[in-house]
């Protein structure tokens, strides 16, 4: 399994346990007073689970079993790999951080996280999608 | 990678890039408003990922990887495969043209009717390669 595949998988999990203990936070009653910012991320949930859990775990597994493109470079361009990592994993804890400030001070300003967290997640997007697509192929045989 | 595994995850992607590109525009008029129409993609947004993206990229790797007979045909019925394929592509535009487009209000229960036929064609594909090694 290559190395940025451990990291998607592994991140993916961790996505998921936040997402779960996110979800159990939202469930407690109104009487346990939480403070206002945790009622603005019900979004953030949904999306460290879809995000974070189910795309990355998807992009991981891909990663690794697709067919390769040559022996010299199997998976082709690693760095744009690695970028897609990092730009999906900034993007979405941007979203995380952003969506409640947003939520809580609409008028601090704060609004640039969540145009630069989508921004990100859509660049991790279409960077996946560029490395990945010459991988959808039959079984490489050489040459 | 078999021909339709190919198709499916093509497919897929391109929804990818879709349920994303109109994500990021959703999430980006969260924080800097664009324009308050862009409201009315969000099902489109939830469409394109849940059933475009996951779904069938999720049915392209089971038709590739599922267990293969040892004889022609190795995978049995592609038939159910292909039109699993073409019905839930369908049936995601006749969601979209529901609920995002308001062409009607038949489009939202059609197009899920639609996609219920793709998964039970391709349940009934996959269900015979859901086997051991020895066949049991």
């Amino acid at each position: 399994m290559p190395s940025l595949t451990r990291w998607y998988i592994k991140s993916a999990l961790i996505y998921l346990t936040a997402a779960l203990l996110l979800a159990l936070v939202l469930a407690l009653p109104v009487s346990a007073n939480l403070p206002l910012f945790i009622r603005y991320l019900n979004p953030a949930y949904f999306h460290l689970f879809m995000v974070g859990w189910v795309t990355q775990m998807i992009f991981g597994v891909i990663y690794w079993m697709f067919p390769i493109i040559t022996r010299a470079q199997p998976r082709g361009n690693a760095r744009l790999g690695w970028a897609s990592y990092a730009l999906l994993n900034v993007g979405l804890l941007l979203r995380v951080v952003g969506e409640p400030l947003v939520g809580v001070r609409p008028a601090a300003g704060f609004g640039w996280l969540l145009a630069a967290s989508a921004l990100l997640q859509w660049l991790a997007a279409v960077t996946f999608v560029i490395l990945t697509w010459p991988r959808i192929k039959e079984k490489y045989r050489g040459g | 990678m078999p021909r339709l595994s190919q198709w499916f995850i093509r497919a897929a992607f391109m929804y990818l890039l879709l349920g994303f590109t109109v994500g990021a525009l959703l999430l980006a008029h969260k924080g800097m408003p664009l324009h308050p129409a862009l409201w009315s993609w969000l099902p489109a947004h939830i469409e394109f990922l849940l059933f475009g993206w996951v779904v069938q990229v999720t049915m392209g790797m089971a038709f590739w990887i599922l267990p293969r007979y040892w004889q022609q045909p190795r995978r049995p019925h592609p038939e159910l495969a292909i039109i699993a394929f073409l019905l839930l592509n369908l049936g995601i535009w006749l969601v979209v043209a529901g609920t995002t487009f308001r062409a009607g209000p038949w489009f939202l229960p059609v197009g899920r009717a639609v996609e219920m036929a793709a998964v039970a064609f391709f349940a009934l594909h996959a269900w015979r390669r859901i086997v051991s090694r020895e066949g049991a």
